[in-house]
């Protein structure tokens, strides 16, 4: 018999019994603390990468109040979750396929409205997570940036965690204090780390050690439990991610050879590892 | 002409009937219009009115801004005990206090009978728990005069909350946020402030100070 992961946070409500074949999507939440750093980069690639792998991937746009996954992938649905949520459309007609192999659920600019968290809107973002669960391998939840009630709801929504940062110190600072506040208020006891954007191979590797080092001293203390940052994985700085976000084409699709397409593709074995 | 006499306000000084005289007449009458006749705070209408301002003005600037709700706690014994100009007494007391413990720039109103809201624009997240905090230590300390030889102690509940920053909203959701850490307030036992938590965690500059650090190796233990 396995035990019930202690750790695993109560986000559902559900508890799945299923442990050999998962009759659940994995969710993952991608999130940075600070904007700018690519973290809608990161989950429209990693969501091809996975799709690329075989896997059944939903991308949901989390970020209520300012979404760009719409401007990333370059789709513009008539129906969107805002649609869904003010009960004029049904769920299944707000998800489109994207060009990744993917599918996505964009949130709609008229979110914003709701970009305080009513109980309604929660509810509902429950409701749709559900619905969407047993039908995909992986649902990615591509947050908003900064530690907002609504940001933090989202990523609560997950059972994983993925924060995106890049070696900038404004990013580094700001991807700590989202570090801090999932372990103290949502306790978790796990969070992976990708580093964007690092102009020499290994720089992530010292990004990771800081943030693991401050981490180690000032939130485990204060918890008195272990929090582990775990580093999945490095993108380096590459002019081909530039040229497709111009371009507004997935990295994947655009220059699948480059490195960082190569990297986007690592994280994504290590996250079905 | 009564109305602004009764409300306390002076006529124009200008010839009666001249434009000027008008002009200013109706500068009497916005003011009191806009103003509580018991406290000369804020009254609701105006209050509403800069709530939206702000929530607008927040949306586009980012900037922080607080709003706290204020409640007088058990006001109602006040009343009964002391009957009801003691209580009128004992709001524009509390109406002193808020106002000398916020800055000139906060607008200051009372939305209900003992019911206060003070909106606190730039103020940052930092500093919303040590306003509220000096709002409801203002009030805990002073003791009202009530007639020849009876004073009474004052507390008040706080509740708090930042404006969205960067997003439209609107001054209902935000009051209703506020709203929520004062019953939260209330249920914790009164004479309190809640702020609703901000999620801003703060970083000392310890820790980034280490963060910018070199990692540093680990220290050998020999000395054990």
């Amino acid at each position: 018999m396995n035990a019930a992961n202690p750790n695993a946070p109560n986000t559902t409500g559900h508890v799945s019994a299923t442990n050999t074949k998962r009759a659940l999507a994995h969710t993952l939440a991608v999130t940075s603390g600070k904007g700018g750093v690519g973290k809608t980069f990161v989950t429209a690639n990693l969501a091809a990468a996975l799709a690329s792998l075989g896997q059944r991937v939903l991308v949901l746009d989390a970020d209520l109040g300012l979404a760009n996954l719409d401007v990333v992938l370059n789709l513009h649905p008539k129906v969107t979750m805002h649609d869904v949520i003010t009960g004029t459309a049904v769920l299944v007609d707000a998800i489109v396929p994207a060009p990744g192999g993917f599918d996505v659920l964009l949130a709609g600019s008229g979110l914003v409205e709701y970009s305080r968290l009513t109980p309604e809107v929660r509810d509902k973002l429950l409701e749709i997570l559900e619905t969407v669960r047993p039908r995909y391998d992986w649902v990615l939840l591509d947050t908003g940036a900064g530690i907002s009630d609504v940001v933090l709801f989202s990523v609560s929504l997950a059972e994983q965690v993925l924060v995106v940062a890049t070696p900038e110190p404004t990013s580094l600072t700001d991807a700590y204090a989202t570090i801090k506040v999932l372990a103290t208020q949502q306790h978790r006891r796990v969070l992976r780390l990708v580093v964007n954007q690092t102009s020499k191979m290994g720089e992530a590797k010292t990004v990771h050690a800081q943030l693991k080092q401050v981490v180690d001293k000032y939130v485990n203390q204060a918890l008195g439990a272990v929090v582990r940052l775990d580093l999945l994985g490095e993108i380096r700085s590459d002019v081909a991610v530039r040229e497709s976000v111009l371009r507004r084409q997935l990295l994947l699709e655009a220059v699948p050879g480059c490195a960082a397409a190569q990297a986007v593709k690592i994280l994504a074995a290590r996250l079905i590892e | 002409m009564q109305l602004v006499q009764q409300a306390g306000a002076s006529l124009p000084d200008e010839v009666p009937g001249s434009e000027p005289w008008l002009q200013a007449l109706v500068d009497v009458l916005c003011d009191l219009s806009s103003r509580d006749a018991l406290t000369g705070l804020v009254n609701r209408r105006s209050f509403e009115m800069t709530l939206a301002r702000e929530v607008d003005r927040v949306a586009r600037s980012g900037e922080s801004a607080l709003l706290v709700i204020l409640d007088i706690d058990h006001f109602k014994n006040v009343n009964d005990s002391h009957g009801h100009a003691a209580g009128d007494l004992v709001i524009q007391a509390v109406a002193q206090q808020i106002c000398d413990a916020v800055r000139p720039m906060d607008t200051v109103a009372r939305i209900g009978g003992e019911e206060y809201a003070v909106i606190l624009p730039n103020c940052p997240q930092a500093f919303g728990r040590a306003v509220a905090e000096r709002i409801r230590q203002k009030v805990a300390r002073m003791s009202v005069s009530i007639g020849p030889n009876t004073t009474l102690n004052i507390t008040v509940s706080l509740g708090g909350a930042f404006a969205p920053q960067w997003v439209r909203s609107n001054g209902t959701l935000w009051m209703e946020r506020a709203d929520r850490q004062l019953y939260r307030a209330k249920a914790e036992g009164r004479n309190r402030a809640c702020l609703e938590p901000t999620a801003i965690s703060q970083v000392s500059a310890e820790e980034k100070g280490m963060l910018f650090g070199k990692p540093v190796t680990e220290l050998s233990e020999d000395s054990e």
